[in-house]
């Protein structure tokens, strides 16, 4: 209950990995580490689903569920009943 | 002739200096302050710096001021270059490629706008690696032909980055330390200060000037305490951490609150003392909640948890909180 980040998105199919290390060049947190035939998911808690590795996977062994990890946004997607929290250019943005 | 009608189609190369003058300086710190939020853009379009050749290197960025100066201004006097600038109405890599504008179709587009395959003799783009979010370099290859290489986190690597084309895992991870955790600070105060100046106004005369300092220290220690405590708040959870920084902060307003004035009922006393215990740490919860915005750490999975696990302890501390207060509130003014 008081650690809200022991679960993530992420799914790695180590069989369609064919070990072309972009997950590992794009990963801001090291959450994919090289291997011998493919890459490890070496630290899966550390991910903040930010999707570089799913969108750079020329083979899609991984998914991931990426979003805007905005509170803001979220609070705001609630208050107004929608699902895709997204932020707004130009009008109050959260991040700038 | 054919050369002529050619330069009229592709837009001119703007040039550009490493050098940053007064007036940019000027714009960070509005930008950083968050005044006129989507006005800080350059135009999007093809950058030289230092007569690059054809064969010099092509840094892309986004069209916001704080990341095209921080590319530019990180760049050596010597090193010739283009930066390719994507249109992302004014935010910055990290944000716009979360949303998509810096992204695989933005910049396959800019490539064919600026013409930028005529300019230089190699097929290489150098973009910056928290822009992976957005673009998809087998993509982008496959429809423009350019191999995308993925540089270093941080701008000020560039340097280093250069000179071997590999990034050390230093450079790859996203660090957020206190002078990073800082920035936020003045964004975050610009925000609140409305909110912070009419409560405090009200509280002051509703309840005395304990309550309305009470108010202030919650949501400062949210915007400013917090972004600097928070690797040492010994907690997971963003609202956790600021529960406990807010009920410490609380602690002394609630010892001042029991011992002010003299009152027959002791009742009054521990009323007193529990309002600031009710109403500061969710304040403080609260904001430090909203920095998971901030942050390259939290995942959308935690902060959907996060909110839907505090918000409703927040919600009802505060409610309770109020009551309290305006119980004894009345209970002042009638004279009791
Ligand atoms: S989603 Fe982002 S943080 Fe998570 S593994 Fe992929 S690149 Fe790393
Ligand atoms: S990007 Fe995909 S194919 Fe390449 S190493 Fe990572 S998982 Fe394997």
């Amino acid at each position: 209950m008081f650690d809200s980040y022991r679960s993530n998105t992420l799914q790695y199919d180590p069989v369609k990995c064919i070990n072309c290390g972009m997950c590992t060049t794009v990963c801001p947190h090291a959450v994919f580490a090289p291997g011998e035939n493919e890459v490890r998911l070496a630290d899966y808690l550390a991910c903040m689903e930010c999707g570089a590795c799913q969108m750079n996977c020329p083979t899609g062994a991984i998914t991931v569920e990426s979003g805007v990890g905005c509170a803001y946004a979220m609070f705001y997607a609630a208050l107004t009943g929608k699902d895709e929290p997204t932020c707004g250019a130009g009008d109050d943005a959260c991040c700038s | 002739m054919s050369g002529t009608i050619f330069t009229f189609t592709t837009p001119p190369v703007h040039p550009t200096t490493n050098h940053l003058t007064l007036s940019d300086h000027w714009d960070h710190l509005r930008a950083r302050v968050g005044i006129n939020r989507s006005g800080h853009l350059v135009e999007p379009g093809l950058y030289s710096l230092g007569n690059p050749t054809p064969d010099s290197p092509v840094f892309v960025t986004a069209n916001y001021t704080l990341s095209f100066d921080a590319v530019r201004s990180s760049l050596d006097d010597w090193m010739k270059c283009y930066i390719l600038v994507l249109d992302t109405k004014g935010i910055n890599v990290w944000c716009a490629a979360g949303k998509g504008t810096f992204g695989t179709g933005e910049l396959v587009n800019r490539i064919h706008i600026t013409g930028l395959a005529d300019k230089v003799n190699h097929r290489v783009l150098i973009l910056p690696q928290l822009g992976a979010t957005g673009v998809s370099a087998h993509e982008v290859k496959k429809l423009s032909g350019f191999r995308v290489e993925y540089g270093p986190v941080r701008a000020a690597d560039l340097s280093a980055y250069l000179k071997t084309h590999k990034a050390t895992p230093e450079m790859r991870r996203v660090q957020f330390n206190v002078i990073e955790r800082l920035v936020l600070f003045p964004v975050e105060l610009v925000k609140v200060l409305p909110y912070l100046l009419v409560i405090s106004i009200i509280l002051y005369f509703a309840s005395g000037p304990l309550a309305a300092a009470g108010a202030a220290a919650a949501m400062l220690a949210g915007i400013f305490l917090f972004p600097i405590l928070l690797p040492f708040i010994p907690t997971k959870d963003f609202s956790s951490k600021g529960f406990l920084l807010g009920g410490l902060i609380a602690l002394p307003f609630a010892l001042a609150a029991y011992r002010y004035g003299i009152e027959p009922a002791p009742c009054i006393h521990i009323s007193r003392a529990i309002t600031p215990m009710l109403l500061m740490p969710p304040v403080t919860a609260f904001i430090s909640l909203n920095f998971t915005g901030s942050t390259t750490f939290t995942s959308v999975t935690g902060v959907r948890k996060e909110i839907s696990t505090y918000t409703r302890v927040m919600a009802w501390m505060f409610a309770s909180g109020t009551a309290t207060l305006i119980i004894l509130a009345i209970l002042r003014i009638t004279g009791w």
